[in-house]
């Protein structure tokens, strides 16, 4: 028999959300439909253009490279930071004052706002009086990240690890936590190697907040803005031009209102597929 | 201050209608019968019913995407792509 699935007198709790969402997400992404099928110069005139600008920017070879250039950034931050964070997560201390030491240490970086760790890198690795970049040079590697493609690559990955790896920590370490002591001790027991303990109980059991690192890690950096902005600002050339920033640059560089909300949209569509891909896959694979 | 900042158009706002009445059409359907009708379709995914009108509308955007970046506009038949997102559609509540 089929049976009532949730209490409806919730509806009322999540009614300000509701507000909130329709306030702060609905309106807007409204709007964006409404410019992306219309051309406007000014003083709120439009003119019916149909869907082409969307036919524009899917041919538009401007775009085909920012979007490789996104997803090859967001690929590696998320290859690099997902397993240093089970790492660093995995090495912290388990009791005392370390615990308290190593959250506030990794909590840090999550409380500086981007647009601070854009211009405290950008500081921090210029080649004549950056204490990273001068050290860099100093090795006898030629670096310059305002001048190098591959500098201003590496300056920006590292950045986003510098910054975001913690969260991947915090959440990795709550999972670990979160394990009883008796699967520790049946592992003792059995004589279970470290590999076997973290392969068969501790990998499984962080599966859930991994799920959730990843799920943010991935929307976050597929629309990184501001750190990349302050610190390279799309540059050298259009290296580090990633999504978002390219879309600013279309839409209040070049005022072209209706082919960058086409590019909002299909930018919006992107993020929905694989946010929906990585889920459905993750809790796939969870419940099987 | 009118709404004429966000620009309305009539194709626009019929689409926004037609979601909204998806959504109301949905919530009468779910108050009806109860259990949102778990399928395992052919995508080999256990879906309720909100699921799958999530699933048919964004297989459907990509499906016009598609079709616009591949034969570009003016389409040789928009009846085509309608074609196609029907049958995403009624390949996804079977």
């Amino acid at each position: 028999m089929a049976t009532k699935t949730q209490n409806s007198r919730a509806w009322l709790f999540v009614l300000p959300v509701v507000v909130l969402v329709a306030f702060n997400a609905l309106i807007p992404l409204m709007t964006v439909v409404n410019y992306s099928v219309q051309e406007t110069f000014g003083d709120n005139v439009f003119f019916w253009e149909g869907v082409k600008w969307f036919e524009q920017v899917l041919h538009s070879e401007r775009f085909h490279a920012s979007l490789l250039r996104q997803l090859m950034f967001t690929s590696i931050i998320l290859m690099i930071e997902v397993p240093l964070g089970v790492a660093i997560a995995l090495s912290m201390p388990k009791k005392g004052i370390g615990v308290s030491v190593c959250l506030v240490l990794m909590a840090l970086p999550l409380l500086i706002p981007w647009n601070v760790v854009g211009a405290m890198w950008n500081i921090f690795a210029l080649p004549d009086i950056g204490l990273l970049g001068r050290m860099i040079n100093g090795l006898g590697i030629d670096y310059n990240f305002t001048q190098q493609p591959g500098a201003a690559w590496f300056t920006t990955i590292l950045m986003d690890v510098w910054h975001w790896t913690s969260l991947v920590v915090l959440l990795a370490y709550a999972g670990l936590r979160s394990i009883p002591d008796a699967y520790y001790q049946a592992a003792k027991i059995d004589g279970a190697t470290p590999w076997a303990v973290f392969r068969f109980i501790q990998l499984p059991k962080m599966k859930r907040v991994l799920t959730i690192a990843i799920l943010l890690r991935f929307m976050d950096s597929f629309m990184i803005y501001t750190e990349p902005f302050v610190l390279t600002g799309g540059g050298p050339g259009n290296t580090t031009t990633f999504l978002s920033i390219d879309l600013v640059k279309i839409a209040l560089g070049q005022f072209d209102l209706g082919p960058a909300a086409a590019m909002s949209l299909i930018y919006f569509l992107i993020v929905l597929l694989l946010c929906w891909v990585f889920y459905t896959l993750m809790m796939r694979h969870e419940a099987q | 201050m009118g709404l004429s900042w966000m620009a309305w158009t009539w194709p626009t706002a019929a689409f926004f209608v037609f979601i909204l009445l998806a959504l109301v059409a949905m919530a009468v359907w779910e108050w009806r019968s109860p259990g949102g009708g778990p399928r395992r379709g052919i995508l080999g995914l256990d879906t309720t019913r909100g699921d799958r009108l999530f699933i048919s509308l964004l297989g459907s955007a990509f499906i016009f995407l598609a079709w616009l970046g591949i034969y570009g506009a003016p389409w040789s038949s928009p009846w085509s792509t309608r074609c196609w997102c029907s049958a995403w559609c009624r390949a996804l509540s079977l």
